[in-house]
């Protein structure tokens, strides 16, 4: 089911709707009081305010990630995107000297952030970007450390992601889930640093002196997912 | 902690943040200048006493979820402190340095979330007398051997590390809106999940749960003979639907039931919570 908008004809970005006015943010602000099914009407409202900018419409290699809420749940299903691509990768061509034990974790995690991929391009439906290119050239597959490395920056990445996105969130629904997501991440990042180096799951790369985990705003994030990715990510409609 | 960052996304929300605050704007803007070259240990105290003066009721809500999340980390911190200091208990190595690793943070947390409830203007709650036994003060609960039994302590600690998780992001909602204080509260929840992470590892690395892995598989503890013990804690993990959307075999992904559960984490009330320590804190 599509959480935002299972009306199929509410594609349509450019249909005259609300008065303009009504800002989207206000939009999502009161959808934040609702459940889903008040999510559905609000949702199929947004998409023909010509305040935002379109989720999806890209044209070449550029991707918009869009505006407020939506804007947040589409950067993280690209983040989404290039974790599963890498993972499926991964396990598609297994590094040497891989142990049966990495493999059934590797493949556990593949599973994890396909799922996560699939959930968001499920919940944002009409309104999710298209599927990026990933640009996986600077991993040598083959190679253990090569491997092991690319998977802790993306976990980490993912982990910062999530915390500093957090408060971009305004909606209660969307930050809960966020929250259900970024924990599972922060146990990868743990099992992964641990095949590195045993007792790295934690150390002072990603915790400060108070034993906070380090986070990171989408510009921040993006400057490191970008060397990942062919697309050009535009997140300047992103809240600030 | 960025308190510009924080006035910022506030004013958004509500124009009248800096009157609030205090009713000369150049004033807070001045403070605002100060608060870049503020030590990072003096900003908790700074932003607290804005919200102090600022939003009475408001800050009562977040103080009530800061203190909740005090008294747990109290429960850890004391945990991992009185079992490093039982010899013989972890073994000597690796094992031990990784129980430091997480001890550390723990205390950590614990003088963090002190020093943020203070500055809000708040009461940090004392420390409660814990009864790491499970038994309500009288030291012969269903865990009293953790400190004596190292499979029992790891047993306990994964627990802790679960539940902590699921405490934090049942919190979430409740932050939600409140800048730099949410942000605080992500950072720890994402810390203890790889607490979590590495406990599990442990168990399984010891033999102690040969099939228990870094995420959490259905509602299953993972912790054999232990698992009727906490099957509280886990109550709920086992989800397989988000938002209505079902997980499994999701997008025509082959995506077993059990992959679908590990995929997210659940919370956890605080009542929820509440009712599952309570054996462990003295009457």
């Amino acid at each position: 089911m599509n959480l935002f908008s299972s009306n199929k004809t509410a594609g349509s970005p450019s249909e005259e709707g609300l008065p303009r006015a009504m800002h989207r943010r206000n939009f999502l602000r009161f959808a934040g009081a609702s459940a889903a099914a008040t999510t559905l009407l609000v949702v199929a409202a947004c998409n023909k305010d010509d305040d935002m900018t379109t989720p999806g419409g890209s044209t070449g290699t550029s991707v918009n990630l869009g505006t407020g809420d939506i804007g947040i749940l589409n950067y993280a299903y690209a983040l989404e995107q290039l974790e599963a691509a890498f993972y499926i990768q991964v396990i598609q061509t297994q590094y040497t000297g891989i142990t049966a034990a990495e493999t059934a974790m590797l493949t556990d995690i593949r599973d994890h952030e396909v799922a996560h991929r699939e959930f968001f391009k499920a919940a944002l439906g009409t309104m999710a970007i298209a599927g990026l290119t990933p640009d996986f050239t600077s991993i040598n597959f083959t190679n253990r450390a090569s491997v092991l490395g690319a998977a802790k920056a993306f976990e980490d990445l993912g982990v910062s992601a999530y915390n500093g996105a957090g408060k971009l969130i305004k909606d209660a629904t969307y930050l809960t889930l966020a929250g259900k997501i970024v924990s599972v991440e922060a146990r990868h990042a743990a099992y992964i640093r641990n095949l590195i180096s045993s007792g790295s799951f934690a150390n002072s790369e990603v915790i400060d002196a108070n034993g906070l985990e380090i986070h990171k705003d989408p510009a921040a994030v993006l400057a490191i997912a970008g060397k990942f990715v062919k697309n050009t990510i535009d997140f300047s409609g992103l809240p600030k | 902690m960025n308190v510009l960052h924080l006035l910022t996304e506030i004013e958004k929300h509500d124009p009248e943040v800096y009157g609030r605050l205090d009713s000369r704007r150049t004033a807070m803007r001045q403070f605002a200048g100060i608060g870049k070259k503020l030590a990072a240990a003096a900003v908790p105290v700074a932003f607290g006493s804005m919200f102090r003066k600022a939003y009475g009721q408001t800050t009562l809500t977040v103080l009530e979820v800061l203190n909740y999340a005090l008294t747990l980390e109290y429960l850890e911190a004391e945990f991992y402190t009185t079992a490093l200091a039982k010899s013989g208990l972890i073994p000597a190595g690796a094992s031990v340095s990784a129980i430091q690793t997480i001890s550390t943070h723990e205390t950590q947390h614990v003088a963090f979330l002190r020093t943020a409830i203070t500055a809000a203007g708040g009461m940090p709650v004392a420390k409660p007398t814990f009864d790491f036994s499970g038994g309500s003060g009288s030291g012969t609960g269903p865990f009293k051997d953790a400190f004596n039994s190292y499979q029992l302590f790891l047993a306990v600690a994964q627990t802790l590390e679960d539940t902590g998780v699921r405490a934090y992001k049942g919190q979430a909602p409740n932050l939600l809106g409140k800048g730099d204080v949410l942000t605080a509260a992500l950072n720890i929840h994402s810390v203890e999940a790889r607490h979590a992470s590495h406990v599990r590892q442990m168990n399984r690395a010891a033999g102690f749960a040969p099939t228990v892995k870094p995420w959490i598989t259905g509602d299953d503890p993972g912790l054999g003979t232990n698992n009727a013990l906490v099957a509280a804690n886990y109550a709920g993990e086992g989800t397989v639907s988000q938002a209505t959307i079902n997980i499994t075999n999701i997008g025509g992904q082959m995506i077993s039931s059990g992959a679908a559960s590990e995929s997210f984490d659940e919370p956890l009330s605080r009542d929820q919570v509440l009712v599952i320590i309570k054996p462990f804190i003295k009457a």
